[in-house]
């Protein structure tokens, strides 16, 4: 049977881990691959690795990071961040990256997203797309109908592109899977933007990955269940160890979602 | 005694030659794994491995563009029965044909072609991405100890198309996305899966272990 996917996503900033990773046993709780290890014995689904390096010359450290942590772990990885060309790309699934996710080259230059699939394969192009509600409740135009659109610059630069549009359009060049993030909900532990994450589940035919905003384990039924995704990406609630991977799988077995449990 | 991991230019040969590795010095069957795009260490391996990711003509022009490299494979598997496994797409080349974007020919290994999955249920996602449990269908030493059916244990998938075989003997494992897909195939001393073993954790790696130690 098909399973749902529980993904914990790493920050890495020249080749260490930024958010704090609280686990036993880990010797060196910064490096990435002692992480990546740690929760491949948990049982995560997949990884992801963002990758926030500040300065260009510092891009080869990802690369180190991810030759070492495929060396290690048997299991899917996605890595982020800073991947503007196709030899960013090939770089890193040569270094053992299974899938790389595309956010602001995707926005800036749309055929990007189509270049990097006929080179690669629709399967290993995720486009991430970060996303701001601008109408409905909540809003300046709360009467309006729902309405969402791309940020960028974490969230911070409006682009003025309608998110839903945009995820069909993305997809339609070739991507594989979108990683849809909340910009409201990021950080705030209130849960996923259950009516974006539905929005654009229901319009594209690839998987969409719900992530943003997670404080509970309801909130991961929640994005599958009422949110239409085929898999939840959190971080802080699995780094700072409020929940292992076991009990978030466990809790959503028992609200009747198929899990992957393998001992 | 050595396994030939082909290059061709396709497919995630770090991530599967470490799992390679690792499964060969687990197992007790330690042996040298070499990544090569040279016919001359295929035809000396005791086993082959080809992967593969991306689309199915690529794949297929990619291997055609190594001189010598088909030819290497079929003498080495087909008449010297040397045992081989394919991998996602390394494994749907062993059809007669792919029809993914256009029409190209397979190896020939396995009576059948390469076609999309069609789930019944259109909610379902395309590609059919991420963890599934295989059903059985034939006992294979590749599935030696390895729990199957629905309390089994899980296998990574990521494609959109897979092989239908023309003979339903060549089918050893398939798994349920909206019907029947196709997740492992054999024919005599050539077996492929669709999923990628490298990347299945514990599946994964005994899977390999028993391809290192398969001796048909």
């Amino acid at each position: 049977m098909f399973k749902v996917r529980v993904i914990p996503c790493l920050d890495v900033k020249d080749g260490r881990v930024v958010k704090g990773v609280n686990f036993v046993d880990l010797v060196d709780a910064g490096d990435p691959v002692q992480a990546a290890i740690a929760y491949d014995a948990a049982g995560a689904d997949e990884l992801c690795f963002l990758d926030i390096t500040a300065s260009h010359e510092n891009r080869g450290t990802i690369l180190d990071v991810v030759r070492r942590t495929a060396e290690a772990c048997f299991m899917p990885l996605t890595v982020g961040g800073g991947v503007r060309t196709v030899d960013d790309i090939r770089a890193l699934l040569q270094s053992g990256a299974d899938k790389v996710s595309i956010n602001t080259a995707a926005v800036n230059n749309r055929q990007f997203v189509k270049e990097a699939a006929e080179k690669f394969g629709n399967q290993c192009i995720v486009v991430a797309i970060d996303a701001k509600r601008v109408a409905g409740p909540g809003t300046a135009l709360p009467d309006a109908a729902d309405r969402w659109e791309i940020f960028t610059h974490g969230g911070r630069k409006p682009t003025g592109i309608d998110a839903v549009l945009y995820a069909k359009e993305v997809v339609a060049l070739g991507a594989g899977e979108i990683l849809l993030t909340s910009m409201d909900r990021d950080g705030t532990k209130s849960g996923f933007d259950i009516a974006l994450t539905r929005a654009i589940a229901d319009a594209v035919p690839v998987p969409v990955i719900a992530s943003g905003g997670v404080g509970t384990l309801d909130h991961l039924v929640e994005g599958i269940r009422d949110g239409h995704a085929t898999a939840v990406l959190a971080a802080s609630i699995f780094h700072f160890g409020t929940f292992t991977i076991r009990q978030a799988k466990t809790h959503m077995a028992a609200a009747g979602l198929p899990m992957r449990l393998d001992p | 005694m050595t396994v030939a991991i082909v290059d061709y230019g396709s497919g995630n040969l770090h991530s599967a030659a470490k799992a390679f590795e690792r499964a060969a010095r687990e197992s007790g069957h330690d042996q040298p794994i070499l990544v090569t795009s040279d016919p001359d260490v295929v035809r000396a391996a005791d086993r082959v491995v080809l992967p593969g990711v991306g689309a199915f003509a690529d794949c297929r022009r990619g291997l055609e563009a190594v001189t010598g490299m088909v030819e290497a494979l079929e003498e080495t598997v087909r008449r010297r029965g040397r045992p081989f496994l394919g991998i996602c797409v390394g494994m749907q080349l062993m059809a007669e044909r792919g029809r993914e974007y256009e029409v190209v020919d397979g190896l020939g290994w396995i009576p059948g072609e390469v076609d999309r999955i069609t789930p019944a249920d259109p909610s379902l996602k395309i590609p059919h991405m991420g963890w599934n449990t295989l059903n059985a269908l034939a006992p294979h030493p590749l599935l030696d100890g390895i729990a199957t059916g629905p309390d089994g244990l899980h296998a990574y998938f990521v494609h959109s198309y897979h092989l239908k075989t023309a003979d339903p003997g060549d089918l050893v494992a398939q798994v349920d996305y909206g019907g029947p897909v196709t997740a492992i195939v054999a024919d005599g001393t050539a077996a492929g899966t669709q999923f990628h073993p490298e990347k299945s954790q514990r599946l994964g790696l005994a899977l390999i272990a028993n391809f290192l130690r398969w001796a048909p």
